[in-house]
């Protein structure tokens, strides 16, 4: 990996994602996460959805800063083709255009049917924003924050690594490993449950993790959805107005 | 004394003397065109709540002020300022910290400081934003990019030995209150220790030992931070 991709995979990035839990203060709450065995089941299950979206469009945002990467370099993710541009000649106008992140922003939007979620996703991207800006100034951000203020974090992700000249599948594997270890660490949290167990369940799911950086890079821009991670989230933000929550999301 | 006076003819630009009470003319000053923000931190239970509950009363005529809250008791110390009508409720934020209230202070700014602009994009005037932090230990200070200047509240039913103890808390922060003095005789705490240590332990840092039962109004600290309201530049 890239220092990029390090820095934002890091639990003591700044940016916020320490108070969201992706649905697992929810699960804990009902009783369906209780110890690491039904932990481990947990973070299959939003790896392989809310994760395999993430990666996506992490990937599809990272494509390079051409003021800071020379595009003609070889091996370099400019010669793969934009799942949202034709190939008409317009690629290399159209990437990091404003209306080029606004494609992106809605098709994620599309893509995530609880506003619970939409908002979780753009509050980390909003918080994740600040730090970047400081470490990686680029008029790129300015385009993607043009479109919304709070840029959804796949995105954000893939715009830093796309700066940094970090290629899409270090972007997929970011944002995917962010989709489970930010959980797991919410686990160790709330149910005080054994972090070395739960550091070993991570890295268990590393072959699912390829398998999903594989399906993100290669699809256009995956689409499966896990309904009931979509309710929980809507039902963490109901019940936080009637009891606490520790999280936000 | 002071550092230009100090008996063999010439002056020192630094002074090295332990009771000069100068104001330190090197402290960051609070970025123009935004509130001010005073964070107050403390061990749970040693009043942080009662004394912003304090400070919006006796400070809300006469200044616009807003409030953020960290849990781990949000909901609880939000819903308290909001029900003693200290404050409407707009003007109260609360912040989850994911079980981290130390963290959400200091190593990851980000809830903290969304909430603050949330209260400065809703109130464009606001001169004084408090963040209560959550309960949590003789550790946690605030970040100075998430605050201006900040209070760290310890109470005398914690403990005589607590200013002793130290911790950048107590240390460090801008204002100790030493806070419940009412509750001394009751747990058999000696003031004299607890304001002898603080006061040797943080040098020309000022200490304050109230009461709220006695001082509902929190007086000296409301004064205390009237002076860093003064302290800031005009906003542009």
């Amino acid at each position: 990996m890239g220092l990029a991709t390090l820095v934002l995979a890091d639990a003591r990035f700044p940016g916020g994602g320490h108070v969201h839990s992706g649905g697992l203060e929810e699960a804990v709450a009902r009783g369906l996460v209780s110890d690491v065995p039904s932990l481990e089941t947990f973070l299959l299950g939003r790896l392989r959805t809310s994760g395999v979206v993430a990666a996506g469009f992490a990937a599809a945002a990272a494509v390079p800063d051409a003021t800071a990467v020379s595009p003609t370099s070889d091996n370099h993710p400019l010669t793969r083709p934009s799942p949202l541009v034709s190939g008409d000649g317009r690629y290399s106008d159209h990437r990091h255009s404003q209306e080029w992140w606004a494609e992106l922003d809605a098709e994620l939007d599309a893509r995530t049917p609880s506003t619970a979620q939409r908002e979780a996703s753009r509050a980390q991207g909003r918080g994740t924003l600040r730090a970047v800006r400081a470490a990686w100034p680029s008029p790129v951000l300015d385009e993607l924050v043009a479109v919304n203020p709070r840029p959804h974090h796949p995105l954000l992700v893939g715009a830093v690594c796309g700066i940094a000249g970090e290629p899409p599948e270090e972007a997929a594997r970011c944002v995917a490993y962010l989709a489970v270890s930010g959980p797991a660490s919410a686990a160790v949290r709330l149910l005080g449950l054994d972090p070395f167990a739960v550091n070993a369940v991570l890295v268990r799911l590393g072959p699912v993790l390829d398998a999903v950086v594989e399906k993100a890079v290669t699809d256009h821009l995956p689409a499966p959805s896990a309904p009931v991670l979509d309710l929980m989230a809507q039902a963490h933000v109901h019940h936080h107005r009637e009891r606490v929550r520790l999280f936000v999301s | 004394m002071n550092a230009d006076q100090h008996g063999h003819g010439h002056g020192h630009l630094i002074s090295f003397d332990p009771t000069e009470t100068d104001h330190d003319h090197h402290e960051a000053a609070p970025q123009s065109g935004r509130a001010v923000r005073i964070g107050i931190g403390g061990p749970v239970g040693s009043g942080k709540t009662a004394l912003v509950a304090a400070l919006a009363r006796s400070l809300g005529d006469r200044v616009r002020l807003a409030v953020v809250t960290n849990d781990i008791y949000t909901t609880e110390d939000a819903d308290f300022l909001r029900r003693n009508a200290v404050l409407p409720p707009e003007r109260v934020e609360a912040v989850q910290t994911g079980c981290c209230p130390h963290t959400a202070i200091r190593d990851d700014i980000t809830a903290n400081l969304d909430a603050i602009e949330t209260l400065e994009s809703r109130f464009g005037d606001l001169e004084l934003v408090l963040v209560e932090s959550g309960g949590d230990n003789l550790t946690a200070v605030f970040s100075r990019g998430l605050v201006d200047a900040q209070i760290f509240v310890v109470d005398v039913a914690g403990g005589d030995k607590v200013p002793r103890k130290g911790g950048p808390g107590v240390t460090t922060a801008d204002l100790l209150v030493i806070n419940k003095t009412d509750l001394a005789p009751l747990v058999g705490a000696d003031m004299d220790v607890m304001t002898g240590d603080a006061t040797r332990i943080r040098g020309a840092l000022p200490v304050i030992t109230q009461s709220l039962v006695e001082d509902p109004a929190a007086t000296e600290v409301g004064a205390w931070v009237l002076e860093q309201l003064a302290c800031a530049p005009v906003p542009s």
